[in-house]
């Protein structure tokens, strides 16, 4: 990583209000920060301090109410559905903490369907997602369906998913949450394999103290704003 | 996203709750069958009036004897008809008129060799076959003088030369009617139904004057039962009508304020009516089926409805993943679409077997038309567009966060 380089993520001021029957719910009051290619970044915080709010609109889901936000140089909250959508497709990779695939498709069609969006042939995509699957170690389960698979293969088939279309960044909002202690070890570590091997920029969302140690930068919310954000130099130092 | 794995996508969708995919289909089924069905059996009756309407002859009276009742011509009983053979001659000598055939009509048995068969007698003029515009088939129509020497001639129609002869050729060969020896000069060319439902085609045709002597054994006294007659043109029709009606009155000597003792009937314009009737019925029975195709097309709408609402989170995945809008959109509308074609499909399959049961087994005249089954496609493809439309843009409409978070 050098300095002069533009950061991928870059956030000036962000804010998001949420109307509720009692006016407007400030959920972000002027979050700015910038986050690196290739960073791996643990986003902590109390219930209820925003973190999904900040992920959903880093992961172009949603539109801030006011600040910037530039993905890769481009200013986004400018862009039409259609072109976040691209984005979504083709820059960013979505992890859950309830995994959310398709309880109908096969593992392998599950991890095919970014591409589908992305317009690829069925016979390319097919090769693409079995390809996903072997790499986290589900290549024997691909015609399973999620229901036939246990929570820790659910999860690995949504990273095979999140990484099929080969994005730049993996947003995560508690991934490990509905996992056991030896279950999440071992996606924390394809994470950070992912990160070190491939420069895959990561953003993770979690509770655990243990699961950020993963992560070389800690971003702390509290109410809506960033309270603390410290390397893991810095936190070691 | 390819058009293919819109298809794909939908299909999937659709195997995947097959029941609930059957029975969205199943009003989209009983809907196209239904609209094939009463077109085929409507288009089927519509044909066969038409067709025997076509071999009625065209611009056509029938004069009865007797007076008008209700359901016809009455004669008094015991009484000889009132219509003559000089009747028709004179009514053919008006401006309008082309031609007017006296017509004694009885049933006979008739004999060749060993093969007997009973069939419907016309005694009449050959002007007959030129008012029904009757061709032969082989030989010839008797002529004027047959009539006028009470000449011993039959031509026979199509039904009862295959009857009476098979394969034989019956020109030159001699039956019997009514035991008196008839020489066939001509087989008539068939015409098939008439509108009545009778078969046009099971009769045979001897001189007016041989009929009087040999058939009916002169109980009739000359006398015509009734006059087919000719105008020259549909417009001409009521002018002759009147002219005939003026020209009996006198030649029967009835007075002011008597009735006539004959009855004159524009069969065209019966015919013409019987053809609206069929016409209006059979568009009639298609409006009903296309009410049914309406509502299986709500029932599409219903359900997809139901599967938006049900798959909001899948929508919110697809979106999270990079499925446009209109990703979205085509996905609901290639379901409800491919719903509605196979059920339009399976519907083709049931109504054309429907029909083809109602014409083989209730032996009703059906006719599936390729434009009737084009309509039914049609429709069935408007339909899906029409009633997917609205769940299809609900489903892209949604809001990703919103629908990721739904249970
Ligand atoms: N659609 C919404 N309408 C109104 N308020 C909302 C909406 N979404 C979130 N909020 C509110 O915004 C605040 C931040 O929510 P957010 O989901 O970002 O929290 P979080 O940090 O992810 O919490 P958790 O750790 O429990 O997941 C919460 O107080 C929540 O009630
Ligand atoms: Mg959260």
């Amino acid at each position: 990583m050098t300095g002069s380089a533009a950061p991928l993520i870059e956030v000036v001021g962000l804010e998001k209000d949420y109307p509720t029957g009692a006016g407007v719910f400030q959920a972000l009051r002027g979050v700015s920060l910038d986050i690196a290619e290739g960073e791996f970044v643990a986003i902590m915080g109390a219930s209820g301090s925003g973190k999904s709010t900040f992920m959903n609109l880093l992961g172009c889901l949603d539109r801030p109410t006011r600040g910037i936000y530039r993905l890769g140089g481009q200013e986004v909250s400018r862009l039409s559905s259609d072109r976040l959508a691209a984005l979504r497709n083709r820059e960013i990779g979505f992890v859950f903490q309830g995994f959310n695939l398709l309880p109908k498709l096969s593992a392998l069609d599950n991890v095919a369907l970014p591409l589908l969006y992305a317009g690829m042939d069925r016979e390319a995509r097919r090769q693409q997602a079995q390809s996903m699957l072997a790499r986290v170690g589900l290549d024997e389960r691909s015609h399973h369906t999620p229901l036939q698979l246990s929570g820790g293969q659910q999860q690995r088939v949504a990273i095979a998913r999140a990484l099929a279309s080969r994005p730049r960044l993996i947003l995560a909002d508690e991934p490990t949450g509905n996992l056991d202690s030896e279950t999440s070890r071992q996606v924390m570590d394809f994470f950070s394999q992912l990160n070190r091997e491939e420069g895959i920029t990561l953003v993770l969302v979690t509770h655990e103290a243990d699961i950020a140690a993963y992560a070389q930068r800690r971003i702390r919310f509290q109410d809506g704003r960033v309270v603390e954000d410290q390397t893991h130099a810095e936190a070691v130092a | 996203m390819i058009f293919s794995s819109l298809i794909e996508t939908a299909w999937h969708a659709l195997t995947a709750h097959r029941m609930r995919s059957f029975l969205t289909m199943l009003g989209m089924v009983i809907g196209v069958a239904a609209v094939i069905l009463m077109l085929a059996i409507g288009q089927g009756a519509q044909a066969m009036v038409r067709s025997a309407i076509e071999s009625m002859g065209s611009n056509l009276f029938i004069i009865m004897s007797g007076a008008t009742s209700s359901g016809g011509a009455r004669i008094a009983s015991g009484s000889a008809p009132t219509l003559t053979l000089e009747d028709a001659d004179a009514i053919r000598a008006l401006p309008d008129i082309v031609a007017a055939a006296p017509v004694t009509p009885g049933g006979a048995q008739l004999i060749y060799g060993g093969v007997n068969w009973s069939t419907s007698v016309y005694g009449t003029t050959p002007d007959y076959a030129v008012v029904r515009d009757w061709t032969v088939a082989s030989g010839s129509f008797f002529n004027e003088a047959d009539v006028r020497r009470g000449a011993r001639v039959v031509v026979i129609g199509d039904v009862v030369a295959r009857e009476l002869f098979g394969d034989e050729d019956p020109v030159g060969k001699i039956i019997r009617i009514k035991q008196a020896p008839f020489e066939v000069i001509g087989v008539l060319a068939a015409k098939g139904q008439s509108l009545d439902g009778r078969d046009q085609d099971d009769t045979v045709m001897v001189p007016f004057s041989s009929a009087q002597q040999k058939i009916f054994s002169g109980s009739l006294r000359n006398r015509a039962r009734f006059i087919m007659v000719q105008a020259v043109s549909e417009k001409s029709m009521d002018n002759a009508e009147a002219a005939i009606n003026d020209l009996l009155r006198s030649r029967h000597r009835i007075q002011a304020g008597q009735d006539d003792d004959f009855t004159v009937r524009n069969l065209t314009a019966i015919a013409e009516t019987a053809a609206s009737t069929t016409r209006i019925m059979s568009l009639l029975l298609g409006a009903i089926a296309a009410i049914s195709l309406v509502v299986g097309g709500i029932g599409i709408m219903n359900i997809m409805l139901v599967s938006v609402t049900e798959r909001t989170r899948e929508i919110g995945i697809r979106m999270a993943i990079g499925a446009r809008r209109r990703d979205v959109l085509w996905q609901f509308l290639i379901e409800a679409l491919t719903l509605s074609l196979i059920g339009c499909g399976i519907g083709l399959l049931l109504g054309i077997g429907g029909a083809w049961l109602v014409g083989s087994l209730a032996g009703l005249p059906v006719a599936v038309t390729v434009v009737s089954v084009l309509l039914a496609v049609g429709v069935s493809f408007l339909i899906g567009v029409f009633f997917g439309f609205y769940p299809a843009r609900r489903a892209a409409g949604l809001d990703p966060i919103e629908a990721l978070r739904a249970q």
